[in-house]
């Protein structure tokens, strides 16, 4: 398993490289112009000394390798010396055109309410999904499947776009129950303050885990009406277990390995998705600090988080390999 | 767009009549299913004979009689510049239903052809699934707007606005969501290749060009017939929250995702504005992953009849 | 020069109603108030205007940092470091208009205690006019010469050339003072490395800046050492920045969690229906934004080789006749459009200059629309309807492309404008052009603005301060963008006439007022209704919303909208 886990993550790299170059390429040839929301009011000859002082009159390779430097050696040696008082000769980190500050702290400061959102968005989405799969399939075309099987339909049918604006006009404009804009200032330090925490965080939550409990009930189902079929229920039926414990400890146990894999796969995919929503409730999150990056042209910051979310696909599809082989003896790897 | 439902019929023909009637039962069996596909079928006509009945443009102005609710001239009431909203739905719904199936079509071709090189020749399988393990990794929504924002301009030029942006939203989705496509297509040719008449048409020297055609393309059908309904669903999401960020069609230019986001400012004055569009979206969508679901069910013979 | 006064004082009326901005009841000690929220759907990204030309960043950076003088709400000059506005009469200009001399207001501290002096005046001039620096405002100090401190209260700048209005350097919120102590290791190409300074720069205003978080929101607290006795009256200020300004109207009109938000561009019904809410107001001001028209009086044609299309060498075959402009402006009912694309935020207008007053030319002949006399102006010129209802001339199409950037209001005006050319008999393409490409400066993309590949294109445009010479000084012959200038240039009609050359030039050389006016007001016209080279549409005003409970606030154009933030107060 050990051998298995490091020469999958040594094939890691040149695929992240292969990624990485793609990611620039695409990144810098986009006909985007750093300078172009500024107002008319500012003269082209001092515009085009900014793009000057952007770097961006450099040839692309060296571009992409000082990225590529900046990336793998001066931001980790940033965060030793941080870290461990080390005093690593480090230069210049990623610079946003934007804000003209390191990339990477900007990031950090973003991940604390992208985390918050989407992490338990997450976990409500798992905790929705698993049983109501594990009915839908016990009760295979009943009632309570075909109405789980219609929620969850919608649930990935209606775009998060319209759902959530929706919330905004009933809960926050007619009720005034929830805030329509998301205080990222806002710390937790007592139970008022976590109240507000999760008042803030309700509607984009919500949003969030009814689109991803979609999905995931449906795997949960498919997987159940798999297993149910299989020999060892007949047999475990056959030596007269409650039927209690033959669905929740035989079949529910091998059910949950492929759905433990797709929830992990699903991890670094929730980030990009989570865009939308963020923009909707004003969650200045990740997603949202990609989408403005984006549309100022600001091309370190949306390489440096595209490529992130790369790698973190690229680790959550290993994470996911090893976690069928935890969990399902049959498989093995040499 | 009937066109293509007569496709799938005449696909679906191919294998034994006893199976293609099996098949139908169990799908019919599938109540969410049948009114799924009659949901959709009713839409496609809607939206492709509906302007031929309809008398108003969809771009036509009529500035007198703008922001009107619901009547009987315009059904779904006007919009602010007084245009009809009942034609721009049907418009619109042309557009999207045409990206969500073209860009299907452009996913499963791709899909499924690497999904069954990979699966027959053993010797790509190495490549070509590294590939796609490549695709995988990369963060597609990311990458879907810095596409459009990188080609836009360029397909613009050379296929005026409106075919530039369409070429540009269905090739970027196209080539963005076939991967899951060609994956399990590779796991079912795998499979097949060990089966006894592929192994017996292998040793009476068929070539490899007609295995594909004959043994092993109408046998892998169901699951390509699954990913292409989820593929529609998926294609006219994306092309709707594209519209929604501000990067798919032009404002001028009406998809269900445009009308949508054009209409979310009006959302308290006229709800209805919001409505048709959202719902057409959400139905359509909900109806092809019905069918989609009926299919799955319907064509699994492990989940069938239990 | 003496006149200066008085034309400041009749510049433009705002519209904003200062409502008790010396009301009784609220001065008491600072920070008494509390907090006040603040939402800007753009997000700031860094707090150094130098940096930035972005307004939400010029903004936000206003409450901190501070110029020597503002433009208030009138767009008349007031002092605010300096002690007075330096004039020719006062001996603040030099007579020969080459040099302008500061005084600054005594006992001025920077937030963290430190004397403001001159050399902090002459640092920031050293700052922005560093070769490497990529100052966004570098244009704020063309034609200075030297800056020099000449005592720690006094600052001399010296222009190369007489300057007859010298008020851009150290002039409004796009050009405030910065401090020497925290700036001085960030010159030039380190300028981008300074981030805590740029994130949070020591000032003289009335806030410092206590959190900054890029593209969010920033945190800011009253600061202790400002020099009015009890201002501001909020302790703490939350920036927040992001969404999209239908959420930030909401916020402070309906929910009531924001007091006061930035430019809501809505459409006006929209706008309307917020305002029941109740808990918030729209409030709004007009500045000198021209949504416009503009005629390419050159042939934009593909089948002109690269380096010839679009430029002087070829004449429009269709807009070179002045007929032809003028019925396609007649056709535009720009009445109709403010209502549809504005509302409260915009008013029709013929001038490209519709502000300050004393400024705008009385032309109004355009307010009407006058299809009749268009179709007849056509005729005359030859075009006649032809079989498909769209007028020829010699075999030739009445057919033009018209191109913008994409945007909601900008494509409703283009469907309308369209159905009214349709009408006329011109046939009308329509192309719209992602905004980072159409006002990017990329001289590889056709796309362009500045390129104009196009027959007819609209977008809007303003001018800083209140002077118009540069901006009229923009439509010489010689600012036609041009392949051998890299398609930079402000000339987008590359439009061409003598006369108008010569008369810019003498605005240049010109000192006294009503004379300036004058010319201003002529240079105008022979851009506007004399050739129709520009077709004004809107002039387009800024609307903001406020909370009712929020007191003070008053609307200003001229200058950064949080100009006078100190004032602001909770009413009781």
């Amino acid at each position: 398993m050990l051998i298995f886990t490091i020469r999958r993550l040594l094939l890691a790299i040149p695929t992240l490289l292969f990624i990485s170059f793609i990611i620039f390429l695409v990144v810098t040839l986009a006909p985007s112009d750093p300078t172009a929301n500024l107002p008319l009011t500012i003269p082209p000859e001092v515009k085009q000394k900014i793009r000057e002082s952007l770097g961006l009159g450099q040839p692309l390779p060296v571009r992409y390798f000082k990225w590529l430097w900046q990336f793998v050696y001066i931001e980790p040696a940033h965060y030793l010396n941080q870290a461990f008082g080390f005093s690593i000769d480090t230069g210049q980190r990623i610079l946003s055109w934007q804000t003209r500050s390191p990339v990477m702290d900007i990031i950090s400061q973003r991940m604390p309410q992208t985390l918050w959102v989407v992490g338990t968005s997450y976990v409500v989405a798992i905790l929705i999904a698993v049983p109501i799969g594990v009915i839908s399939a016990y009760k295979q075309y009943s009632w309570f499947d075909q109405i789980g099987t219609f929620i969850s339909m919608i649930g990935f049918s209606v775009p998060t776009f319209f759902t959530g604006v929706l919330l905004i006009v009933i809960f926050s404009v007619h009720l005034g129950w929830f805030p329509s804009i998301y205080d990222t200032t806002h710390s937790v330090t007592d139970w008022d303050s976590f109240v507000v925490q999760v008042k803030q965080m309700i509607m984009p939550t919500f949003v969030l885990a009814l689109a991803n409990a979609a999905q995931l009930s449906r795997f949960m189902r498919a997987s159940m009406l798999d297993n149910l079929s299989q020999d060892y229920v007949r047999t475990a039926r056959a030596k007269g277990l409650q039927e209690k414990t033959v669905l929740l400890v035989h079949v529910l146990r091998n059910s949950m390995i492929p759905v433990i894999t797709v929830i992990a796969l699903g991890i670094p995919n929730i980030f990009g998705s989570a865009i939308i929503t963020e923009q909707v409730f004003k969650v200045n999150g990740i997603g949202q600090l990609l989408i403005i990056a984006i549309q100022g042209g600001d091309v370190p910051t949306v390489q440096t988080i595209t490529f992130i979310f790369a790698i973190l696909i690229v680790l959550f599809n290993l994470l996911a390999d090893i976690l069928y082989g935890v969990f399902d003896p049959r498989i093995r790897y040499d | 767009m009937t066109e293509m439902t007569d496709d799938t019929l005449k696909i679906i023909d191919r294998p034994a009549k006893s199976q293609l009637r099996d098949v139908w039962e169990q799908f019919s069996a599938h109540k969410g299913a049948l009114i799924g596909a009659a949901f959709f079928l009713f839409v496609v006509l809607f939206v492709l004979i509906g302007p031929f009945l309809w008398l108003y443009d969809p771009t036509f102005i009529d500035i007198r009689s703008r922001n009107q609710g619901m009547s009987f001239a315009h059904p779904f009431g006007t919009d602010q510049l007084g245009r009809d909203i009942f034609a721009r739905v049907m418009k619109g719904g042309q557009v999207s239903l045409a990206v969500g199936i073209t860009a299907m079509l452009l996913s499963l071709v791709v899909g499924t052809g690497i999904g069954v090189l990979a699966g027959y020749f053993k010797r790509l399988d190495g490549p070509l699934m590294r590939f796609t393990d490549l695709f995988l990794a990369l963060p597609l929504l990311p990458l879907l707007l810095v596409i459009i924002m990188l080609f836009r301009e360029k397909l613009n030029g050379t296929f005026g606005p409106e075919g530039g942006i369409f070429i540009l939203m269905v090739s970027a989705i196209g080539i963005t969501s076939w991967m899951q496509t060609a994956r399990i297509v590779r796991g079912d040719v795998l499979a097949l290749k060990e089966r006894e008449f592929v192994l017996a048409a292998k040793s009476i020297g068929t070539p490899s060009q007609r295995m594909i055609s004959r043994h092993i393309l109408p046998n892998v059908l169901s699951p390509i017939l699954v990913s292409a309904t989820l593929g529609i669903a998926n294609a006219i999401i994306t092309e709707s929250a594209l519209s929604f960020l501000g990067l798919g069609f032009p404002p001028d230019f009406p998809t269900w995702g445009r009308l949508l986001f054009d209409a979310t400012d009006y959302m308290q004055q006229y709800p209805e504005r919001v409505l048709w569009p959202g719902l057409a979206i959400s139905f359509t969508v909900l109806a092809v992953n019905y069918i989609g679901d009926g299919l799955r069910d319907a064509l699994d013979p492990r989940i069938r009849g239990r | 020069m003496k006149h200066l006064k008085t034309l400041l004082l009749a510049s433009a009326a705002s519209m904003v109603a200062a409502s008790g901005a010396f009301a009784d009841g609220h001065e008491g000690k600072r920070g008494r108030d509390g907090e006040v929220k603040i939402i800007y759907w753009q997000a700031p990204s860094i707090l150094n205007s130098y940096l930035s030309g972005g307004t939400k960043d010029i903004e936000s950076a206003s409450m901190v940092i501070e110029p020597l003088a503002r433009f208030n709400e009138k767009g008349e000059l007031v002092p605010y470091l300096a002690e007075s506005i330096p004039t020719v009469e006062n001996g603040g200009v030099s007579s020969d208009l080459k040099t302008i001399t500061w005084k600054i207001k005594p006992g001025i501290k920077w937030s963290d205690g430190t004397d403001f002096t001159s050399e902090d005046v002459k640092f920031t001039a050293e700052y922005c006019m560093h070769p490497e620096g990529g100052c966004a405002q570098s244009a704020k100090f063309d034609g200075v010469d030297t800056v020099e401190a000449v005592d720690p209260l006094t600052v001399k700048v010296t222009f190369k050339e007489p300057k007859p209005v010298p008020y851009a350097a150290f002039v409004g919120g796009q050009s405030p003072i910065i401090q020497k102590a925290q700036f001085q290791d960030c010159l030039g190409a380190k300028a981008p490395e300074c981030t805590e300074a740029n994130f949070g720069p020591i000032g003289t205003g009335p806030f410092v800046v206590t959190d900054f978080k890029p593209n969010d929101v920033i945190q800011m607290a009253a600061n202790e050492n400002y020099r009015e006795e009890g201002k501001p009256a909020f302790a703490k200020v939350t920036f927040k920045g992001g969404g999209d300004a239908a959420a930030a109207g909401r916020a402070v009109m309906e929910t009531g969690e924001f007091d006061y938000a930035w430019n809501m561009q809505l459409a006006p019904d929209v706008l309307a229906k917020m305002a029941e809410g109740g808990k918030g107001t729209p409030i709004s001001a007009f500045g000198t934004l021209v949504e416009r028209i503009e005629m390419n009086m050159t042939d934009p044609s593909p089948d002109l080789p690269e380096g010839e299309r679009a430029t002087a060498k070829h004449a429009h075959p269709i807009l070179s006749d002045e007929r032809v402009r003028r019925a396609l402006s007649m056709a535009i009912d720009r009445p109709l459009l403010v209502e549809i694309g504005y509302g409260q935020a915009g008013r029709p207008t013929c001038n490209l200059v519709p502000a300050p007053q004393a400024y705008a030319s009385d032309n109004t002949g355009c307010l009407t629309q006058d299809m009749a006399g268009a179709k007849k102006l056509l005729d005359e010129a030859g075009w006649v309807p032809g079989a498909d209802g769209v007028r020829e001339k010699d075999g030739k199409k009445l057919s033009l492309t018209y191109q913008t950037s994409t945007n909601a209001v900008r494509q409703d005006f283009q469907a309308l404008i369209k159905q009214w050319w349709q009408e006329l008999g011109v046939n009308t393409e329509l192309r719209n052009i992602d905004a980072s490409v159409f006002f990017g400066g990329d001289p590889a993309s056709p796309d362009t603005f500045q390129k104009f590949y196009s027959d007819v294109e609209m977008y809007a445009n303003n001018f800083d301060g209140t002077d118009p010479e540069q901006y009229l000084g923009q439509y010489t012959c010689e600012k036609a963008p041009k392949p051998e200038s890299q398609w930079q240039g402000e000339n987008i009609n590359r439009f061409c006439n003598a006369d108008y050359d010569k008369l810019v030039e003498e605005l240049g050389r010109t000192g006294e007022i009503s004379k300036r006016q004058e010319i201003a007001k002529k240079l105008n016209d022979m851009l506007t209704k004399d050739s129709m080279t520009i077709v004004p549409l809107v002039d387009r005003g800024r609307v903001s919303a406020a909370a009712t409970s929020l007191g003070g606030v008053v609307l200003n154009t001229w200058d950064s909208e949080l100009w006078n933030v100190a004032d602001w107060y909770r009413k009781k």
